[in-house]
């Protein structure tokens, strides 16, 4: 918003504007924005409590958002399940994977989606393992992923092979775009690069890719864009190519790109913990939403910790803290 | 039927190769629990030559079972979603109290009996069942819990209507169905061996089945993957529900009486054939085939016991040691699959 620009141009593909969600009184998205436009990476970063996990989720239709409009090819969508996000052909790898480990990555690939056999037994609910294990396999290693069994249950796997399994199944049935949470958290070097290979070629097929992601090498690697979340709202835009690694860090920390001495204030005091909530400065340039509903604490961070105080200088939340008192 | 079981599974196994291979066996528990019977078959088989291994007997021990094993197959859906479901006894009950009520309002030993008491059996035990899934999956209350309560409600329901008196099925059904053979074998073992075949199917061939597994194994990743949970699993519930019914009428056509007082450890005896089968209980994996053998060792051992002249109650301590070694090997299998 108030710094960086948008490197795609034309109608964006995906558009939230101003989400808002709470749980119980914890507000953790207040008037989020979010735009992806087709055939890009856009990484989604922040904090943890920004609200990255929680815009995902609703997103990709696992939640509904309390209030704010979706726009999917400019066009305002509802979705109340996952299912309606998926015939959009919005797909979602979750952070804790979302396989059933008991069954095959077969059966995982296709849950939900199963191909029955033809004619009557068809339509008795009969399944087609065949047809289901030979297009998974198929669409496996159209991705460079290898399995040395497709008949095992997904819980023999390796950790690498279960995310390829996830990463594969969202690929596949992805027609526009596909949110990765965490997709690297848990993969060594060499299966971490062959992940971000496979968001490349997603891209390529001009299907959207939103990765969210703590990993800033993963996210300079292999991003278009870059949009930062914090407290719940979008604070800045960039370009992957023209910012710098200080200037990520400041957004999501609640400096300022024009003030990176903040940003190392922000630093020390995260590293003494003993944040000048009182003495913070008021900011005209802050980008959290001065219309904003009060918030009543930092979205996940209940025990006032530093984080939380550090970006709580912006004068809202101070104001907030006020009314508390 | 029960003896060959383990042996498609092998042959099956055999195509694979390396240690996947011994993995597999060793892990599959059906193979180990088939073997476990079939040794028990042998043993008293070579005991009693005259009179275990004869026709006669073994069909006696079909037939008792085949009450246990319609239970049991329900069961085995319950489990594998990680449910359970304590009420099927109860359930049997009050299906077979209601069943013997309707056919004594339309003329006990009339033709429209007949087809009424079933009917109504059905009815009853899948309406029970349908309650328990409807709470367990909106209402979000543990199904321990649910059904423990559907389990008083139904068999003090029985006794309320019944005022506790049992209620004696017409001769027309007991002397009928209750001893009617086909091919020299009861035709209520044949009801219920074609209801378990025909469920084996739908469990590992259907799409109803794959979506069972999947909300036992990961309910947020069925969830997320468009399984409607909540809908399916009304209809585990239901379906459990509904073979108790049909366990209801069954039993009142074989034993002539309700049975108000007989089924009040249907439940465990249906839970530990599932869980000596190999189905977990922590959901996900399972099978009817080694729910089938589950229910014919306790049956096997009792039986073999009775005729060695060996008290009967050693049945229960062995079914209990040999339920402990079951779960026992199911955590090891657990343990083994995850890194």
């Amino acid at each position: 918003m108030s710094t960086g620009q948008s490197a795609a141009t034309g109608a964006p593909l995906l558009e939230a504007s101003g989400i808002v969600k709470s749980y119980g009184h914890v507000e953790a998205l207040r008037g989020a924005d979010f735009t992806v436009h087709a055939g890009e990476v856009v990484a989604l970063i922040g904090d943890n409590g920004a609200g990255k996990s929680t815009l995902t989720k609703i997103l990709s239709g696992v939640q509904r958002p309390d209030g704010g409009t979706i726009r999917l090819d400019g066009v305002p969508v509802a979705f109340d399940r996952v299912e309606q996000a998926r015939e959009a052909g919005i797909e979602t790898v979750h952070q804790d994977l979302a396989l059933c480990a008991q069954l095959t990555p077969a059966a995982n690939f296709f849950l939900g989606r199963e191909v029955l056999r033809g004619g009557l037994l068809g339509r008795l609910g009969f399944l087609d393992h065949k047809a289901m294990r030979d297009r998974a396999r198929a669409e496996c290693e159209r991705l460079g992923i290898r399995l040395k069994s497709d008949t095992v249950p997904v819980s023999t796997l390796s950790g690498g092979q279960r995310q390829g399994v996830a990463v594969a199944r969202a690929v596949t049935w992805a027609r526009r775009v596909v949110f990765m949470d965490e997709p690297t958290a848990a993969l060594g070097v060499v299966q971490t690069g062959r992940v971000l290979d496979l968001i490349r070629r997603v891209r390529d097929t001009g299907v959207a890719v939103v990765l969210i992601s703590h990993n800033m090498q993963d996210v300079k690697a292999v991003s278009d864009r870059i949009e930062v979340l914090r407290l719940g709202a979008r604070v800045a835009r960039f370009d992957t190519a023209r910012v710098s690694m200080e200037e990520l860090v400041a957004a999501m920390t609640g400096a300022t790109s024009e003030a990176m001495t903040d940003a190392m204030a922000t630093a020390a005091e995260e590293a003494t913990g003993e944040p000048p909530r009182a003495a913070g400065p008021t900011r005209t340039d802050t980008p959290t939403r001065a219309d904003g509903p009060p918030r009543a604490d930092g979205p996940t961070r209940a025990d006032g910790s530093t984080r939380v105080d550090g970006a709580g200088r912006d004068e809202r939340g101070a104001a907030a803290r006020e009314e508390e008192r | 039927m029960s003896v060959e079981a383990g042996e498609p599974m092998a042959a099956q196994v055999g195509g694979l190769r390396g240690r996947a291979v011994l993995d597999r066996v060793a892990g599959s528990q059906v193979v180990w629990i088939a073997l476990v019977l079939a040794a028990m078959l042998v043993a008293f088989g070579a005991l009693r030559p005259h009179s275990f291994a004869t026709s006669f007997n073994l069909l006696n021990m079909v037939g008792d079972a085949a009450i246990l094993l319609l239970l049991a197959v329900g069961m085995t859906f319950v489990i594998i979603t990680s449910g359970i479901d304590l009420s099927v006894g109860g359930v049997l009950v009050f299906s077979a109290v209601t069943a013997a009520k309707a056919m004594e309002a339309v003329g006990a030993e009339s033709g429209t009996a007949l087809w009424v008491g079933p009917l109504v059996a059905v009815a009853t035990g899948l309406a029970w069942g349908v309650l328990n899934g409807f709470v367990v999956a909106y209402g979000r209350i543990p199904a321990l819990i649910v059904t423990l309560g559907t389990l008083g409600m139904s068999l003090g329901g029985a006794l309320l209507i019944t005022g506790g008196v049992d209620m004696r099925a017409s001769s027309r059904l007991n002397l009928g169905l209750g001893l009617d053979k086909f091919l020299g074998v009861p035709e209520i073992v044949w009801i219920s061996a074609a209801v378990t075949v025909a469920l084996a199917v739908l469990l590992a061939q259907c799409r109803f089945g794959r979506h069972t597994y999947a909300i036992g194994s990961n309910t947020e990743a069925a969830r997320h993957a468009g399984v409607r949970v909540e809908r399916q699993l009304v209809k585990v519930y239901g379906l459990a529900g509904l073979l108790a019914g049909l366990a209801g009428y069954l039993s009142l056509a074989k034993y002539g009486i309700t049975g108000v007082s007989a089924h009040s450890t249907d439940n465990l005896q249906a839970i530990a054939a599932v869980v000596i089968g190999g189905t977990s209980l922590f959901g996900g994996a399972g099978t009817v085939i080694g729910t089938v053998i589950g229910v014919f060792i306790p049956a096997v051992l009792q039986n073999g016991f009775q005729i060695l002249g060996v008290k009967p109650f050693w049945q229960q301590v062995v079914v209990g040691a040999v339920l402990i070694v079951a779960v026992y090997l199911d955590q090891w299998r657990r343990r083994a699959g995850d890194h």
